[in-house]
């Protein structure tokens, strides 16, 4: 009887974590429960006159060099979003979405022939939900999905999607189980694997460290995926890896034996693929150690410093690599920022850079298609003819797309993204880019 | 060697006085209250907003805690459970498991799924005795176990009320045919367990600052575990249950391996559940057949 309540309790703890790529915090979510409290959650962007002032002054966006004479983009496209917009991840959704609506909107406004429709559905976090905001969006005839947001439903609507020739672009959705197989499926965030391998030659490459302790969570893929591809890149370059140890879902809250074991090898940087809530419970437990040491985390930290109520003096000197931050003072990111929070009066998470970069990087690979094919009509196209064309320029290796989460971004053929991690180290409360 | 015992005994203090309200609702009511979990949750939300957002100082909020958790319990014993008093045990263990997942929900819509860092509640120097340091939450919550063990073992073996309970738990008819007002009794177990369950909570936030709507759910598990180890029911088994499962979870980890922590932690309760069916502590039950 026991283990079936454990099993039961565990499986809602699993439930109530999110398996999505990335921690992210917004700071204050007041604003997010408006206009989702519905599955269909249809979010139009009308064509002629929505906000006619945004993308004013930003038209030398994304990719805007290759906009050569070969032929024109007409038409509207329909684009679907699928995503948790309510429930326990719909700090995700809404990011992604929100973020979305602010790319469609500018290029609605700087293109007078092109427009993009959009059509946000709910799924909840959960797979089979997916699947049904899937067939919704298919029955809008959507011609192609950003989607999904989190990773678990990403993959039951990637098979569905991949036996339809559907092409998917998921903001978020890191694991590479949602490329693998899916010639239709691209990843505009980083896939799991990417990270570790990129953080282990950067740190590297910066000298940070000497004596480098791992703690990873050894219940999610997410971290172990990041800790292993570490792992064999730092014996690749022959880094002095010190101390590995594991947690789990469950035992995340005494990290005591860890930072112990990495303070008797004398690490003196703590490497942690991890997401920022067991984060900052290392952080607070090594300084109660007097443990001073660096840390360093990848993208799920992101988020640390709006975890609210937390000391953000001991995140200080922690450094990160994430694809976005939202003090990047390049014209795009504070462009976008400043569109954001002007909208949504929250500091754009990488979510929500994410999402503002999808309709872009679709748009982008419309446009390259057609510059090079005499022009392209997206009108009344079948999802199929769409997904054949985005499929073979994502897999062009000369498309590129300028976003707030990467310059010069280009996609492998299986999916994978190609772009330069952004460091960044936190300092008085916040990111300082190196 | 010794930290790692420090540090076992800290871990298990916490666990030490979660059990302590499993084994006190099942001593008397003799039902798994698996809601308990979450109230120590909504007891360290209230604690966290009093103080975060109120700007209460520690006393105050956690004796508001105490108060909102207790009115919770004899709440959702008065709702929940006591249509079901004549019902099977078994109908009564699925209903606090609908009620655990009732408070997780409830708390997700009032507070959201952000996390939330729990501001330290004992803000007392650590203490340290040569190389060794102790910290004042894991100091607060030894103490705090050792004064709620006794006072509630004096309050259930001398006071009319305590006496009452007893009663209650050996035989509920009898009881009432004795003139005990057995719908008070259960009520004010409840009272008592959620009271509990506030500052046990208040203290697992100290201790390991992060506050989520799932917050209480694993420590219950792992408190539920401790208090069959030590033996259910028994005030002062609970406490040792508790100690002993953090030091045997601390030092799996540390000599074993990380990776196993949990599997080491419920092999030892098997095989203590074998040799002895009843817990540590726990007295021998006749079953009346």
């Amino acid at each position: 009887m026991k283990r079936k309540l454990l099993a039961i309790l565990l499986s809602t703890a699993m439930i109530c974590s999110l398996t999505a790529c990335g921690g992210t915090g917004s700071t204050g979510n007041t604003t997010d429960s408006t206009n989702d409290s519905t599955a269909d959650n249809t979010v139009e962007e009308n064509t002629a006159d929505a906000g006619t002032d945004a993308g004013a002054d930003n038209t030398a966006d994304a990719g805007a060099e290759n906009a050569g004479e070969g032929g024109s983009l007409t038409g509207t496209l329909k684009l679907g979003i699928i995503g948790p917009l309510t429930g326990g991840a719909a700090l995700y959704g809404n990011a992604v979405d929100h973020g979305a609506q602010i790319a469609v909107e500018e290029i609605n406004a700087v293109s007078s022939d092109f427009k993009i429709e959009l059509n946000a559905q709910d799924d909840e976090h959960d797979a089979e939900k997916s699947v049904n905001a899937y067939n919704n969006l298919k029955d809008w005839s959507a011609q192609a999905i950003i989607g999904c947001v989190t990773t678990t439903p990403c993959v039951a609507v990637a098979s569905e999607a991949y036996a339809d020739r559907m092409f998917m672009l998921t903001p978020s959705a890191s694991a590479t189980s949602v490329t693998e197989g899916n010639d239709n499926v691209f990843q505009l965030c980083f896939s799991d694997p990417n990270q570790g391998s990129a953080s282990a030659q950067y740190i590297d490459d910066n000298g940070l460290a000497e004596n480098i302790a791992i703690i990873y969570n050894n219940s999610d893929a997410y971290s172990t995926g990041i800790y292993q591809t570490f792992q064999a890149k730092a014996d690749e370059l022959g880094m002095n890896v010190v101390s590995v140890t594991t947690f789990t879902d469950d035992t995340a809250n005494d990290f005591s034996v860890q930072l112990t074991e990495a303070q008797n090898a004398e690490a003196d940087l703590i490497f942690l693929p991890i997401y920022y809530t067991p984060a900052s419970l290392i952080m607070q437990q090594a300084a109660s150690m007097d443990y001073e040491v660096e840390m360093f985390g990848v993208d799920g930290m992101d988020g640390i410093l709006s975890l609210e109520g937390f000391d953000t003096s001991l995140a200080e000197g922690v450094m990160l690599l994430t694809p976005f931050s939202a003090d990047a003072t390049d014209d795009l990111t504070s462009s976008f920022v400043s569109k954001f929070e002007g909208a949504h009066s929250e500091t754009p998470s990488q979510f929500a850079a994410d999402g503002y970069d999808c309709p872009y990087a679709i748009y982008e690979a419309l446009k390259y298609y057609a510059d090079n094919n005499g022009g392209l009509n997206v009108d009344g196209m079948s999802y199929e003819d769409i997904c054949d064309i985005l499929v073979s320029v994502f897999s062009d290796s000369n498309f590129s797309v300028d976003g707030v989460t990467g310059e010069g971004m280009t996609w492998t053929a299986a999916g994978e993204v190609n772009k330069a991690p952004k460091a960044v180290v936190i300092e008085d409360g916040v990111y300082v880019g190196l | 060697m010794l930290n790692y015992l420090i540090n076992g005994i800290s871990l298990g203090s916490v666990y030490a006085i979660i059990a302590l309200g499993y084994t006190m609702v099942y001593g008397i009511a003799k039902m798994l209250n698996f809601a308990h979990g979450d109230v120590i949750m909504i007891g360290g939300y209230v604690a966290f907003c009093t103080t975060s957002y109120l700007g209460w100082p520690v006393i105050p909020s956690v004796l508001v805690s105490i108060f909102v958790c207790m009115v919770l319990g004899i709440v959702i014993e008065r709702l929940a459970y006591k249509p079901l008093r004549s019902a099977t045990s078994l109908a009564v263990l699925i209903t606090a498991i609908g009620v655990s997942y009732f408070l997780q929900n409830i708390a997700l819509l009032i507070w959201t799924s952000n996390p939330k860092a729990f501001p330290n509640m004992v803000t007392l120097p650590s203490l340290v005795i040569g190389s060794l340091q102790i910290s004042s939450v894991a100091l607060v919550t030894i103490i705090a176990n050792i004064v709620i063990m006794i006072v509630l073992t004096l309050f259930t073996s001398k006071t009319k009320m305590g006496k009452a309970m007893r009663a209650v738990s050996e035989d509920k008819d009898a009881a009432r045919l004795m003139g005990i007002n057995v719908d008070a009794t259960i009520s004010l177990t409840f009272a008592i367990g959620s009271g509990l369950a506030a500052i046990a909570g208040v203290l697992l936030c100290s201790a390991y600052p992060t506050l989520m709507p799932t917050t209480g759910a694993m420590p219950g598990i792992k408190a539920f575990t401790a208090a069959v180890f030590g033996g259910i029911g028994s005030i002062p088994g609970a406490m040792l249950g508790g100690i002993l499962l953090g030091i045997i979870e601390i030092f799996g980890k540390a000599y074993i391996s990380t990776q196993l922590s949990d599997a080491i932690v419920f092999s030892v309760l098997i095989l203590i559940l074998l040799v002895k069916p009843t817990g540590l502590l726990g007295k021998k039950i006749n079953e009346k057949v």
